[in-house]
C-alpha cells in the first residue's frame, strides 16, 4: 500500500524519458509549446529581435538582420535558429536564460524543419472535427461491451491505444451517491438509496438521473457553478465594499434560467446583450447584470472614469475566460507575448463593452414578494375604504372649506363665534389679510373637527399604500448619446488614449457577421454561440466535463492558447462540442448524456498500476475522486443533521460568522447580523458575500473571491479545513441534528450506527468500522455519564429528554461527518 | 504538454491538495508514525510534498521571516521620517505651477492649495543621525538599527488600489500577497502555526481581506487571521461540550476509519488528509501556548506597553477602536513570539492613518500607539539574536501632501491628501544597512530626487533577503508566468549589509 501512494510523490524525481516515436511531427503537440514556452517571448508578436519572429511562418521564414536565415524549410543544416540553440558557445546560445535546449528538443526542431516546417493553426482554433481519429478503433470500441454511448467509444479507444483497461461500474451507493452530489449537491436519503440498489429495472439509473435533472435544486448546484464564473457579490468590492442589497436578483435569474434549462446560447445573448433583444424582457434586461458584477470604486477622490474602464477592462477579460478559454489580459498592456493576439485586439473586444453603462432598470420583483404585496395590497385597500366611507359621510356633514362654512354660517352662529373671527367675517374676502385668514382657517378646523380628522385618517392610510411590484436593479444598458470611441490605452493606462479602434473580432478566430457599419454587442454575443465559432463551444463543454470529472478534458479550462494544455482527447471534445449544438445548447441534456456513459460510471478506485502509466487519470481509466465544494460540505451536513431549509433564492443569508472576521473590512462598517430561524441553515450559495470580509468556511474551502470571474476552484485540504469540519458551530450543530434524527429511530446502538452510516455514505457499514465506533460510542457515554455538565453544553441538549445519550451520539457522529469519505463525492 | 511540465504539474497538483499551512517535515513523520510510510526512504519522499515543506532559496538567506507593520491609510511622511524645513518656511504658499500640472489629487483643490508646513520638531538621533519627528521618542532610540528609505514611490493614489500594489505587487484582484509568495517560495519551519499569519489592531482596512489573500495561489498559503479576543485562530476550540480529550478520542478513530479507507482506494489525498487533521490537532494546543502572553517577564510586558490603555480618546479620530493601543502592542509580542516558532511571514495591519483633516492630533495618537511596542520588538529580537534574519518592516501604501488639504467646505487646512510620489518607509533586521537614511526628496517633499524605490523594487529587495530571486519566483496560472514583481523590479544592493 505505501508502495502504491509513494509511487506518485516519486514521480518527479525519476529521470525524464521522452517516447516521441517516430510518427511525423505534429507541430502544435512538438513545437508550439517549445517555441510559446522559450522562444517568443523575444521572437513573437511584440518583439522581433535580430528580425525573428516566431509566432507565423511567413515571419520565421524572413531574413535575419544579420543575413542569416532562421529557418531554412527542408534544410537545417542551413537554418541559423538550429545552430544558435545547439551552439557551445554561450554567448550565442539560445536561448540566453535558462537552461540550453534538450537533446530531444533540439531533434525535434531539426526534423520539423526538415519536414517543411509546417505552422499548424493552433488546435482550439479550427472548426470543429466529431470525427475519431480512427473510426475502425472507435467502432471495435463502441461495439465493446463496457461502453454505453459514444462518449465511451472515445474513451476506450483511447484507452486500448495505451493497452490500459478501463474501470468497472462503481458500487449502486456509490452511483447514487455521486448522482446526488454531482446534480443537487444534496446527500440521497437512504431509502433512496435503497431504491436504487434493490431495482433490477434496467434503465433504475436513468430514471434517478432524470428525476435529479427535474428537481429544482440542480440550479442550486449547477448555478453556482456559474456564479463563480460571474464573479457574483452581494457589495461593491473596493474600500467601502457597500452591499448591493438587490444583487441576488441576478442570482436568482441564473437559477431561474438553468431550472428551465434556457439553452446555453440564450443564455449567453441575454447576458451579454439582452438589453439589445428586439423588445427584450425585464428579465432580459436583469441577465445583463452578469456584466455589473465588476467592482465598484467609491473612495473618497476616486477619478470615475478610471474605474469605469477598469470594470470593462474586466467585462473584456472576463468574455475572454468564460466563453473563449483565452488569457485575453495579457494584451491589456501589450501584445500577447503567445497567444497571437495583439494590443489592438484588446481593445477591439474592449470596444463592445465600452458603451455599455450600469444603469437602473425596473424588475417584477419575485412571485413571493408579489403575492406578499398582494395581501398587503388587499389590506391596504380595505382598510382605505373604511376611512373614505367615514370621510364620505363627514364630507355630507360639514362644509368643504372656510368660503363653504363661511355661506353656511347662520346668524346666530356667528354671534357665538369669538369677536376676531367676527371682525375678520366683516372684512370683504378679498380684502382679508393674512392674519384674518389665519384665523378664519382655524376657526373653520375647529368647526369642523370630525371632517378634518376623516380627512386625516384617509391620508395616513395613504401613506402606507404599499410598494410597487418592481423594484430597480443594477444592470448594463447600451449608451445611445454621447457614445465613446475606443482608443488602443498605452500600458492599460485610461489617461493615455493611443489610435482608435472599433469593436471588431480576434484574429485568429472567424470575423463576427453584422447588419451595419461595426459589429454591435449582441452581435457579438450571438458570434459566440454561432456554428461559425468554434472555440466557444469547446471551451464551454469542457467546463461541463470538469465539473462532472473534477479534470477538464483540457486541463486548463481558463487557457485554451498555446500555452494552456492540449486536450487529452481532442475528437470527444470536439465530439461533445458538437453535440451540445446539436442538443440545442441543452444544459440538461448534455449533462444528461455524460452522467449516462459509462465513463461517468467507473469506479473512482485507485489502480496500483495505473500510478506509474497514468497518475493524472488523463487517459480515464477510472473515475476521480475529489472533495466537494464548500457550498456543498456545509450543505449536505446541514442535510444530514435534519437542519437544512431548502428554501430557494430570495435576499442572500447571514449564517453565523464570528464578527471579528466582518471587522475586517473598511472602517468598521460592515455588521453582520445572524439570520435567524430557517435563513440560518439556507444553501451555502445563498450566504451574503461581501467582498472584503468573505465567510470563512467558504474561502477556508477555496470558495472564489468574487473579484476576478473563476472557472477552476482550488481543492485545497489544509489544517484550516480540518479545523472547521471539527469545529465550526455549523457543524457541530448539524452532528447534535444529526444526534438527534439517529435517537428517533429504534434499534440497538449497533443498528442505530449501521443506519447513520447509510445516511452518511450512502452505503451499508462494515463491521470493522461498527466497531470501531461503538468503541468511541461507549467511551463517549461514559465519559458524559460522569461529566452530565458537559453533556447539557451541547448545543441543541437542552429540551432532550436525555441529554447524556445525545452528547454521546454527538460526538461519536461527528467522525462520519469528518471522514474523507463524507467530504468526496465517492 | 511535454513530460517534464507534466511532473511539474503534478508537484503542484500535489502541493495544491496535500496537507498544508505547516511543515513537510511534520506531514513526513506523522505519516510514518501512522504506517502509511514504512521506509526511511519513503519518508524522505514525502518530505517534498507539503506545499509549507522548506524549500531551499536561490541563493543565501539573509532573512528568514518577516514582520511587515502595514500603517494603512498613509502616514504622513513629512511629520514623521522626512523633515523639510523649506516646507515649513513656505507654508501657506501655493505650489511651483509646473509641479502643480503633472499632479492628480484625491480632494484637493490644485487651484488654491497651499502648502502646509509641519509643526512637528524634527531631530537627530544616535550614531547614524537618522532624523524624526518628536512624535517616535522610541523608535528614534533604535536610529542605528534602522534602514530608513524616504524614496519610495507607487502610482496608485486611492487607498485600496494603493494597498494591493503594496501587497500584491500590481494592483489587481486575484494576485497573491507578499506573504503568500514567500511561504509559496520557501514554505515554513513552523510544525504547528499556520506559515502566513495577520494580525491586525483597530478598525478594519480599505482592503479587508484582500490583503491577505493567497490570490490564484492555493489557499494554502493564504494569511491565517489571528483574532484579537476570543478563540486566537477561527475554530481553534471544540464545540461546547467536547473536551479535548474526547477530540484526541473522536480524532484518533476519524484517524482510522480514514486510513482504512486509504487502504481500499489507494488515493493519496486521503492520507493527506490524515495528516491534515493531525496537524489540525496539533494547532489546538500549539496556538494557545503561543498567545499566553503570562510566560513573558513582567519587564517584557512593560516594554511592550501591554496592558496601556488609550491615551486622549478624542484625538483617535472619529475612525478608530477602543483599546487599539493594548492591541498593538499585544500584537508586536505576538509577532516575536510568532517568529521565535519558526512563522514566515507576519503581517500586523493598522489602519486609520488616513489624515485628511485633525492631521496633528490623530497623527499624534497613532505615533503614540506604534512607537513604544515597535520599539520595544526591535530591542527585545536584537537581544534574543532574532533580528539577523528577522526583517521588520513599515510599510504602507503611499505618503500624504506636503500641500494642506482645502477640500470643499473646509474652514481650516488641518491634513493633507493622498500623495504616491514620494513617501517614506523603514526597516530593521533581515541582513539590511543598519543607521542608513537612503533616498531624499526635494525641498518640500514632493517628488523623488535621488535613488527613486518603486514599489516592485521594494518587493524585489524583499525577495532578494530571503533568498529568492524575484525573477525566478513565479506561478503559471492563465498561461503566464506570474510574479510578485509584476514585470519590473530591481534588487536595491545598496541595502545589503
Amino acid at each position: 500500500m505505501p508502495v502504491r501512494f509513494l509511487a506518485i510523490l516519486c514521480l518527479w524525481t525519476l529521470p525524464v524519458v521522452p517516447c516521441f516515436a517516430e510518427a511525423p511531427i505534429d507541430f502544435g503537440r512538438d513545437i508550439q509549446p517549445l517555441l510559446a514556452e522559450r522562444c517568443l517571448a523575444c521572437h513573437g508578436v511584440d518583439n522581433d529581435e535580430g528580425g525573428l519572429r516566431l509566432h507565423r511562418r511567413a515571419e520565421a521564414l524572413k531574413e535575419l538582420e544579420s543575413g542569416a536565415m532562421a529557418i531554412v524549410v527542408g534544410d537545417p543544416s542551413a537554418s541559423e535558429i538550429l545552430a544558435r540553440v545547439s551552439s557551445s558557445d554561450e554567448d550565442l546560445r539560445m536561448p540566453p536564460e535558462g537552461d540550453p535546449l534538450t537533446e530531444e528538443e533540439i531533434a525535434l526542431l531539426t526534423r520539423w524543419i526538415s519536414e517543411g516546417a509546417r505552422f499548424d493553426q493552433h488546435w482550439a482554433y479550427r472548426p470543429l472535427n466529431p470525427q475519431p481519429e480512427n473510426v475502425e478503433a472507435w467502432d471495435a470500441a463502441l461495439r465493446d461491451d463496457w461502453s454505453r454511448t459514444p462518449i465511451d467509444a472515445f474513451v476506450l479507444s483511447r484507452l486500448h491505444q495505451e493497452g490500459i483497461a478501463p474501470s468497472a461500474s462503481a458500487a449502486r451507493p456509490v452511483l447514487i451517491k455521486r448522482l446526488y452530489y454531482d446534480l443537487l449537491g444534496l446527500p440521497p436519503a437512504p431509502e433512496a438509496v435503497t431504491a436504487f440498489v434493490e431495482d433490477s429495472s434496467p434503465d433504475a439509473y436513468e430514471r434517478i438521473v432524470d428525476r435529479l435533472l427535474a428537481s429544482p435544486h440542480f440550479a442550486e448546484r449547477w448555478g453556482r457553478h456559474w456564479l463563480d464564473m460571474a464573479r457574483y457579490a452581494d457589495s461593491d468590492g473596493y474600500e467601502k465594499d457597500r452591499n448591493r442589497p438587490q444583487a441576488w436578483r441576478y442570482r436568482d435569474w441564473v437559477l431561474k434560467a438553468i431550472n428551465e434549462d434556457l439553452p446555453f446560447d440564450e443564455f449567453t445573448v441575454a447576458q451579454l446583450a439582452g438589453d439589445l433583444l428586439e423588445e427584450s424582457t425585464s428579465e432580459e434586461k436583469l441577465a445583463t447584470a452578469f456584466h455589473r458584477q465588476t467592482l465598484t470604486n467609491t473612495e473618497g477622490g476616486t477619478n470615475p472614469e478610471q474605474w469605469r474602464v477598469a470594470a470593462v477592462m474586466d467585462r473584456t477579460e472576463t468574455l475572454g475566460t468564460v466563453w473563449l478559454g483565452l488569457t485575453v489580459g495579457c494584451a491589456r498592456c501589450h501584445s500577447h507575448k503567445y497567444d497571437e493576439l495583439s494590443h489592438a485586439e484588446y481593445y477591439q473586444l474592449f470596444a463592445f463593452f465600452n458603451n455599455a453603462d450600469e444603469i437602473n432598470s425596473e424588475v417584477p420583483k419575485t412571485p413571493y414578494e408579489i403575492r406578499s404585496l398582494q395581501r398587503e395590497r388587499d389590506r391596504y385597500e380595505a382598510e382605505l375604504k373604511v376611512v373614505q366611507t367615514s370621510l364620505k359621510e363627514r364630507e355630507g356633514e360639514f362644509p368643504a372649506d372656510v368660503a363653504a362654512w363661511e355661506a353656511s354660517l347662520k346668524d346666530e352662529d356667528r354671534e357665538k363665534l369669538d369677536e376676531p373671527i367676527r371682525a375678520a367675517l366683516d372684512v370683504a374676502v378679498a380684502e382679508r389679510n393674512d392674519e384674518q385668514k389665519k384665523q378664519l382657517n382655524e376657526a373653520y378646523q375647529k368647526a369642523t373637527e370630525p371632517l378634518q380628522a376623516a380627512r386625516k385618517a384617509v391620508s395616513e392610510v395613504e401613506k402606507k399604500k404599499p410598494a410597487s411590484d418592481l423594484v430597480k436593479v443594477r444592470v448594463v444598458g447600451e449608451r445611445a448619446i454621447d457614445r465613446r470611441q475606443t482608443h488602443i490605452l498605452r500600458r492599460g493606462e485610461f489617461l493615455e488614449p493611443l489610435e482608435s479602434v472599433n469593436p471588431e473580432s480576434l484574429a485568429i478566430l472567424p470575423s463576427i457577421p453584422s447588419a451595419s457599419t461595426e459589429p454591435t454587442r449582441l452581435e457579438l454575443a450571438k458570434w459566440l454561440v454561432s456554428d461559425e465559432n468554434p472555440l466557444t463551444s469547446r471551451v464551454i463543454v469542457n467546463h461541463l466535463w470538469q465539473y462532472l470529472f473534477g479534470q477538464g478534458i483540457v486541463a486548463t479550462p481558463n487557457d485554451f492558447g498555446v500555452r494552456g494544455d492540449r486536450p487529452t482527447h481532442p475528437r470527444l471534445l470536439d465530439y461533445l462540442a458538437n453535440r451540445y449544438r446539436q442538443l440545442d445548447w441543452s444544459r440538461k441534456a448534455m449533462i444528461r448524456e455524460t452522467v449516462l456513459s459509462q465513463t461517468y460510471r467507473q469506479s473512482s478506485v485507485h489502480r496500483p498500476e495505473m500510478a506509474q502509466i497514468d497518475p493524472l487519470n488523463r487517459w480515464l481509466s477510472r473515475q476521480n475522486r475529489f472533495r466537494v465544494e464548500a457550498e456543498t460540505l456545509r450543505d449536505v451536513s446541514l442535510s444530514i443533521g435534519g437542519l437544512l431549509d431548502q428554501g430557494m433564492g430570495g435576499p442572500s443569508v447571514f449564517p453565523p460568522m464570528p464578527s471579528e472576521v466582518a471587522a475586517v473590512s473598511y472602517a468598521n462598517s460592515f455588521k453582520w447580523a445572524t439570520s435567524k430561524g430557517g435563513d440560518r441553515y439556507r444553501r451555502g450559495l445563498y450566504t451574503f458575500f461581501k467582498r472584503t470580509a468573505p465567510h470563512p468556511t467558504l474561502m477556508t474551502f477555496d470558495c472564489p473571491d468574487a473579484n476576478v470571474t473563476n472557472v477552476q476552484r482550488n481543492r485545497s485540504n489544509t489544517p484550516l479545513g480540518a479545523l472547521t469540519m471539527l469545529n465550526n458551530i455549523v457543524f457541530a450543530e448539524a452532528a447534535a441534528g444529526f444526534a438527534q434524527r439517529i435517537l428517533a429511530s429504534e434499534g440497538s446502538d449497533e443498528e442505530r450506527l449501521a443506519n447513520a452510516i447509510k445516511i452518511c455514505l450512502a452505503r451499508s457499514a462494515e463491521q470493522a468500522e461498527l466497531e470501531s465506533l461503538l468503541e468511541l460510542l461507549a467511551e463517549s457515554r461514559a465519559f458524559y455519564q460522569a461529566n452530565p455538565e458537559a453533556a447539557e453544553q451541547w448545543l441543541t441538549a437542552s429540551g432532550n429528554d436525555n441529554p447524556i445519550e445525545l452528547a454521546a451520539w454527538a460526538s461519536t457522529l461527528r467522525v462520519l461527518l469528518n471522514l474523507d469519505e463524507f467530504m468526496t463525492r465517492e | 504538454m511535454n513530460p517534464y511540465e507534466q511532473i511539474q504539474r503534478t508537484r503542484r497538483e500535489f502541493f495544491n491538495t496535500s496537507a498544508s499551512g505547516l511543515g513537510g517535515v511534520a506531514l513526513s513523520s506523522m505519516l510514518a508514525q501512522n504506517g502509511l510510510l514504512e521506509s526511511a526512504d519513503a519518508a524522505e519522499n514525502a518530505e517534498q510534498q507539503g506545499p509549507m515543506q522548506v524549500q531551499p532559496p536561490n541563493t543565501a538567506p539573509r532573512a528568514k521571516s518577516c514582520i511587515f507593520f502595514f500603517m494603512a491609510g498613509a502616514p504622513s511622511q513629512v511629520d514623521l521620517f522626512d523633515p523639510k524645513p523649506v516646507l515649513n518656511e513656505r507654508n501657506g504658499q501655493s505650489l511651483p505651477k509646473g509641479v502643480l500640472d503633472r499632479a492628480r489629487f484625491a480632494f484637493i483643490q490644485p487651484d488654491s492649495a497651499t502648502l502646509l508646513g509641519t509643526k512637528r520638531k524634527f531631530s537627530k538621533y544616535g550614531e547614524s543621525g537618522m532624523e524624526f519627528s518628536d512624535l517616535l521618542p522610541h523608535l528614534s532610540g533604535c536610529a542605528d538599527d534602522l534602514l530608513m528609505i524616504r524614496s519610495m514611490t507607487s502610482e496608485e493614489f486611492n487607498h485600496h488600489p494603493g494597498q494591493l500594489l503594496m501587497q500584491c505587487g500590481v494592483s489587481r484582484f486575484g494576485m497573491p500577497t507578499m506573504g503568500s509568495w514567500i511561504t509559496y517560495g520557501l514554505g515554513s519551519e513552523s510544525e504547528n502555526l499556520p506559515g502566513y499569519v495577520v494580525l491586525s489592531s483597530g478598525r478594519g482596512s480599505s482592503g479587508g481581506a484582500t490583503l491577505y489573500q493567497s490570490g490564484f495561489l492555493p489557499t494554502s498559503y493564504s494569511g491565517v487571521l489571528f483574532r484579537n479576543s476570543g478563540e486566537p485562530v477561527l475554530n481553534l476550540t471544540t464545540p461546547a461540550g467536547v473536551p479535548p480529550e474526547l477530540q484526541s478520542r473522536a480524532l484518533g478513530t476519524l484517524r482510522d476509519l480514514n486510513q482504512r479507507r486509504f487502504q481500499e482506494v489507494h488515493d493519496p489525498e486521503i492520507a493527506s488528509r490524515i495528516a491534515s487533521y493531525e496537524l489540525a490537532g496539533r494547532m489546538q494546543s500549539a496556538a494557545p501556548d503561543l498567545i499566553d502572553l503570562n510566560q513573558e517577564t513582567q519587564a517584557t510586558l512593560d516594554d511592550y506597553g501591554i496592558g496601556r490603555s488609550d491615551p486622549d480618546t478624542s484625538a483617535r479620530g472619529s475612525s478608530g477602536n477602543k483599546d487599539t493601543y493594548d492591541s498593538f502592542a499585544r500584537n508586536c509580542l505576538l509577532a516575536r513570539r510568532m517568529v521565535e516558532r519558526g512563522v514566515r511571514f507576519i503581517n500586523v495591519i493598522h489602519a486609520s492613518w488616513d489624515h485628511h483633516s485633525n492631521l496633528d492630533n490623530e497623527i499624534k495618537f497613532n505615533a503614540g500607539m506604534a512607537d513604544k511596542p515597535m520599539a520595544a520588538l526591535i530591542r527585545d529580537l536584537k537581544q534574543r539574536g532574532l533580528l539577523d534574519d528577522t526583517l521588520v518592516v513599515w510599510g504602507t501604501e503611499f505618503g500624504r501632501t506636503p500641500l494642506g488639504e482645502n477640500r470643499g467646505g473646509r474652514s481650516a487646512n488641518t491634513g493633507r491628501d493622498h500623495h504616491p510620489f514620494a513617501f517614506s518607509m523603514f526597516m530593521a533586521g533581515g541582513g539590511f544597512k543598519q543607521g542608513m537614511t537612503y533616498g531624499a526628496t526635494d525641498d518640500i517633499g514632493w517628488d523623488v530626487v535621488e535613488n527613486p524605490v518603486h514599489v516592485n523594487d521594494f518587493h524585489a529587495t524583499l525577495l532578494h533577503a530571503f533568498g529568492l530571486d524575484h525573477k525566478k519566483l513565479t506561478y503559471r496560472f492563465q498561461g503566464r508566468d506570474f510574479r510578485l514583481t509584476d514585470v519590473a523590479g530591481k534588487v536595491i544592493t545598496d541595502w545589503l549589509a
